[in-house]
């Protein structure tokens, strides 16, 4: 091809010459920028155009990249989005709000305890009803826990990416532990489904807390080993210091929030700054860094897990006694043993089961909470029947995601693996 | 809360020449409903006077109504103030287009793609107005309430044999 093609010429005849659909034009189209004219001139010198994904072992889930090179290093980057694209607004809008938990299981599939309670949530603002002193500590110690197990997978992932395969082993032996609690705590190790609106599904035993005492004795420890791989280890600080940076007025503009616009400078944290369930009682801090590379982005991290431990220790001192469910019978699903013996209860359930809650005509609410990768946000309309008329769900992976193209400018190609590994995306909640 | 809130409400006043700009009440948050031509500036104001920097989700909204059926609602978060408020424009029911609040947050880059892909509202100067979730080729927009939740058959077309 000769040098003086326009980008249109360029495109229409890279288009003729292999068949490129309309939508493979579309993305070859945003990864031009207006200053690259194709210019093809010797072979050495060609910009190639490298797909990951959406098969591939390190883009954590069915993320499809498509890159352009300048010989080893990245000149544009965009990400294609949508291969586990469940529809799930639009199902929301198709079942009751009881019927939606499970669902939001699938979300965040890392931290399915955050996304139960931060659901639930935002349809108690909607119903205009508050969940009992003893179950919104229970929720703040869910949070907690399924912080600490996302994070712990995500360390492990993130260090196999750059080649530290031993910590993932560790890390996943403490998960382990955490799974094991929530087994004994909802009954299940993944799909939780724990909440419920105006309450939780089941009280929090004592063997759980003295379970999850144990636990905390021992994770401090443990995590320490697991740094002590990596954190003094010159291969992992090379591939990861100065890598993926993105600065400040990037970072904000973007969107981004969480971990990741921590690591920028900017400490906001929606427990601390917009706080919810109990977090203004108890006593943490919000880790910050300004380097805004992927090892600043793995310290806020680890430093969180610290806080997170902090924080489920003052709960397990704090817990208070009492009922777990909102003694509200027209919007909370009465007690199972109710059900069977009294008619008033089973008429409420029969209810509640069948036609849904039922929030006023017009209502809004909208609820975010600080999960493990960031704001989740679930925003909520109610036209007065027992569905929600809209949810719209806010997900923080996603706005990860969208971060990407900048901040791989200029990096190797090996970085990539390890850019996506430091923003953690999951690409059950980025595709909804 | 309210401090900012205050300002902002004695800012986009009618005596500062801000007419139809409404302050509804029902959502526990402070929702701003401004008339679309004026959106792009009262943005710019927010972010440059108010320190409301961060755009964290745009959320589209089919009322299925005959007029103004689709609602864009803006999602915005202060960091300086760690508020949060939104901002509501209706949009005409047959043609949904309204200005791309690109050029004063960049995450409305995806957001707003993701309100094209799922609700059909157009964007104007959007500087990349791709489906973010469906395939390109696909012809509906899915989250409006007159697309079936099956879906439609034979609305993706698959490769020939």
């Amino acid at each position: 091809m000769s040098l003086d093609l326009t980008k249109e010429e360029y495109i229409e005849e890279t288009k003729q010459a292999s068949h490129i659909s309309e939508s493979q034009e579309k993305i070859l189209r945003a990864l031009e920028s207006d200053d690259v004219r194709g210019h093809f001139e010797g072979s050495l010198d060609n910009q190639l155009v490298l797909n990951m994904g959406p098969q591939h072992p390190a883009t954590h889930g069915v993320l499809q990249l498509v890159v352009s090179l300048d010989g080893e290093s990245v000149v544009g980057t965009v990400p294609v989005m949508g291969y586990l694209h469940r529809g799930y607004e639009k199902l929301a809008e198709n079942m009751t709000f009881h019927e939606f938990i499970p669902h939001t299981d699938r979300l965040d599939y890392l931290s399915p305890l955050a996304n139960n309670v931060g659901y639930v949530l935002a349809i108690e603002k909607l119903l205009k009803i508050e969940a009992t002193p003893r179950a919104q500590w229970i929720r703040t110690m869910c949070c907690e826990m399924a912080r600490l197990a996302s994070h712990l997978v995500w360390m492990g992932t993130m260090a196999m990416d750059v080649g530290a395969l031993t910590v993932f082993l560790w890390t996943f032996t403490e998960r382990e532990k955490i799974l094991d609690i929530l087994d004994i705590l909802t009954g299940v190790r993944f799909t939780t489904s724990y909440t419920r609106i105006g309450g939780l599904a089941l009280d929090m035993s004592d063997e759980v807390i003295a379970r999850l005492k144990g636990f905390l004795d021992q994770f401090i420890q443990k995590l320490e080993d697991s740094r002590a791989l990596i954190e003094r280890n010159k291969i992992f600080i090379n591939r990861c210091e100065g890598v993926g940076y993105i600065s400040k007025e990037d970072a904000i503009s973007i969107g981004l929030s969480g971990p990741n616009l921590r690591a920028a400078g900017v400490g906001n944290d929606l427990r601390r700054d917009d706080p919810y369930l109990v977090y203004n009682e108890l006593d943490f801090e919000v880790p910050t860094l300004t380097e805004s590379d992927v090892l600043a982005r793995y310290y806020v991290r680890v430093r969180e897990m610290y806080e997170t431990v902090k924080i489920l220790r003052q709960c397990i001192e704090k817990l208070p006694k009492g009922p777990i469910n909102t003694p509200d019978a027209k919007q909370v699903l009465p007690d199972k043993g109710e059900v069977y013996t009294k008619m008033e209860e089973l008429i409420h359930d029969f209810m509640i089961v069948n036609f849904g809650n039922t929030p006023e005509k017009g209502v809004e609410a909208y609820q975010a909470i600080e999960a493990s990768k960031g704001e989740l946000g679930f925003y909520a309309i109610s036209d007065g029947k027992g569905y929600p008329f809209r949810l719209k769900i806010r997900s923080p992976s996603m706005v990860s995601i969208s971060s990407l193209p900048t901040m791989m400018k200029g990096a190797m190609i090996s970085d990539i693996v390890a850019i996506i590994g430091s923003i953690d995306p999951v690409m059950g909640e980025a595709d909804k | 809360m309210a401090e900012l809130t205050d300002k902002i409400k004695e800012k986009l006043s009618e005596a500062n020449g801000f007419q139809g700009v409404v302050f509804t009440e029902n959502i526990n948050y402070p929702m701003i409903e401004v008339p679309k031509e004026r959106l792009l500036e009262i943005a710019k104001i927010l972010r440059d006077e108010f320190q409301i920097e961060q755009l964290r989700d745009v959320v589209s909204v089919d009322r299925f109504t005959k007029n103004e059926r689709f609602e864009c609602i803006y999602n915005l978060f202060s960091l300086t103030h760690g508020k949060r408020i939104f901002l509501k424009v209706k949009l005409d029911s047959k043609n949904p287009e309204v200005e791309s609040l690109y050029p004063v947050w960049q995450s409305a880059n995806w957001a707003e793609r993701e309100a094209w892909d799922m609700m059909g509202i157009k964007f104007l100067n959007h500087p990349d107005l791709r489906r973010l979730y469906m395939m390109e080729e696909y012809e509906y927009h899915p989250l409006r309430k007159d697309y079936p939740l099956m879906g439609l058959p034979g609305a993706v077309k698959l490769p020939k044999k």
